[in-house]
């Protein structure tokens, strides 16, 4: 089952831990609802529609209201350090927390300590604090967009505000920026690197790239790569291996956004409604791909 | 005061036609009142840069506003006179980290999107409307968002009003670059 960790945009939304459902455009935890509009409820819409095709029990969220200030993020980061994390959980999802390097690394000691090490995936700000921490290479996926990536290729950088001039991203020189990124012991195990073209990358280089559909709307669309990241950790948390899985998110992903013919005008609840009809496209042609190898 | 005109080279008072004076840094609880600091003080005209803060204080979403020590005592009158006082006033002698100030646009026909660091905010050309907020990683996106999309870049609140990270910070600069631009 999945875990997902992160913030909902609005002060008074308290820090709450259960199964999240999605209720026409919003995610309902414990009674307690959020618009999906993008950031974490996002991500979980998007990883309950994959369940949901999947034949999976709906994500646990580890949600709590925060607008910026880091209050809730850091009760929350403290909830999470001092209770471990309950269930039958084989992933966990960090996503938009205040990035805050001491209690990013109190988190990562209570996970590291729990009986059976769930698959572990960082994105957002949580991402920016693993980063920092020095501490990147012990999750097993990070999922940056392109300029989150010169981030990480700069080993000095603790913030992607702070990305020096000359690293900022060409998005031509992805590859050149991830082979830095594990130079300095600053990206995961995996990468799925969101934007046009999308890269799989590993210490070893890109291992697979993603460039189809292409829709250049995308871009501009607010949550798009909290979708990619809801898909990829929901289809870890089914047993798929993790680079199996970001190359079927990414596809996913662009396919959705294909079905929802979008402009940069576009929101993103609308491209969660096409995952299903791409992640069954997606999977057909996986199926169908196994059948030919086997011939 | 815009906090554009920092990378536009706008002349202000203090010691700026010497050598630079050895410097110090103001810091602040969080984002919002080095913002808040920085209007204060830009508004009066002293010579103050917003950076990166050294790496011994750091704590993950910081900004520190560097100043002339040798102004001290002045700049903290006025920051107290505005109740926007900071933690703590550190002297800095190592190079600090430098705000992204690279701006990409993206043009999409009716749309146009700025890009800042990790920001990007795209407005409708014909009803200048904010159509879109995409990029960071800090929970005051999500918030920004919601306040901000579907209203006219004129109306709709600034990022520096509401926002309280360096994402919001980033946002503001594209949000700055998109009202220049249109």
């Amino acid at each position: 089952m999945l875990a997902v960790v992160g913030t909902v945009p609005d002060q008074d939304f308290p820090l709450i831990t259960g199964k999240v459902v999605l209720q026409d455009d919003f995610i309902s935890i414990q009674g307690n609802c959020a618009p999906v509009n993008r950031g974490t409820p996002a991500l979980l819409a998007a990883a309950i529609k994959v369940g949901e095709v999947m034949g999976q029990p709906p994500s646990v969220g580890y949600l709590v209201g925060d607008i910026g200030l880091g209050d809730g993020s850091r009760r929350l980061y403290a909830h999470l350090s001092e209770n471990a994390v309950e269930g039958d959980i084989n992933a966990i999802a960090f996503h938009y927390l205040q990035p805050d390097v001491d209690w990013h690394n109190r988190v990562l000691f209570a996970v590291e300590e729990m009986a059976h090490r769930p698959v572990l995936i960082a994105d957002a700000g949580f991402m920016y604090a693993a980063k920092m921490s020095g501490q990147a290479s012990e999750y097993d996926l990070f999922t940056p967009d392109v300029g989150e990536l010169a981030f990480l290729a700069d080993e000095e950088a603790p913030h992607p505000f702070y990305t020096r001039g000359f690293i900022l991203h060409e998005e031509m020189r992805a590859p050149a920026l991830i082979e830095r990124a594990y130079q300095h012991e600053n990206a995961a195990a995996c990468l799925l690197v969101k934007g046009q073209p999308d890269y799989v990358a590993d210490r070893q280089g890109v291992h697979t790239t993603i460039d189809l559909p292409v829709e250049e709307a995308m871009e501009a669309i607010g949550g798009t790569g909290d979708t990619v990241t809801g898909i990829v950790a929901a289809l870890i948390s089914t047993g798929i291996e993790v680079r199996e899985a970001a190359i079927l998110a990414a596809r996913v992903n662009r396919l959705a956004g294909h079905y929802a013919r979008p402009t940069p005008a576009t929101q993103v609840m609308d491209i969660v409604e096409q995952i299903p009809a791409a992640l069954a496209r997606v999977l057909d042609e996986k199926a169908i791909m196994s059948g030919h190898c086997h011939v | 005061m815009s906090i554009l005109t920092f990378f536009k080279g706008k002349k202000s008072k203090g010691s700026s036609k010497t050598k630079a004076p050895d410097r110090g840094i103001l810091v602040f609880e969080n984002t919002s009142e080095v913002i808040r600091a920085e209007t204060v003080l830009k508004g009066e005209g002293w010579k103050i840069r917003v950076m990166g803060p050294p790496p011994e204080i750091r704590t993950g979403c910081d900004l520190v506003i560097e100043f002339p020590l040798i102004e001290e005592l002045n700049i903290l009158r006025t920051l107290e006179a505005a109740g926007a006082e900071p933690l703590q006033v550190v002297p800095v002698t190592s190079p600090l980290l430098r705000p992204v100030d690279i701006f990409q646009t993206k043009d999409y026909g009716q749309y146009f999107m700025v890009r800042a660091a990790n920001m990007k905010l795209t407005v409708d050309k014909e009803t200048q409307a904010i159509v879109n907020i995409s990029g960071g990683g800090c929970p005051d996106v999500p918030y920004l968002a919601l306040e901000m999309v579907g209203k006219p870049l004129t109306d709709a609140p600034a990022p520096e009003e509401i926002g309280h990270t360096l994402c919001g910070y980033a946002l503001q600069l594209a949000y700055e670059e998109m009202r220049r631009q249109c």
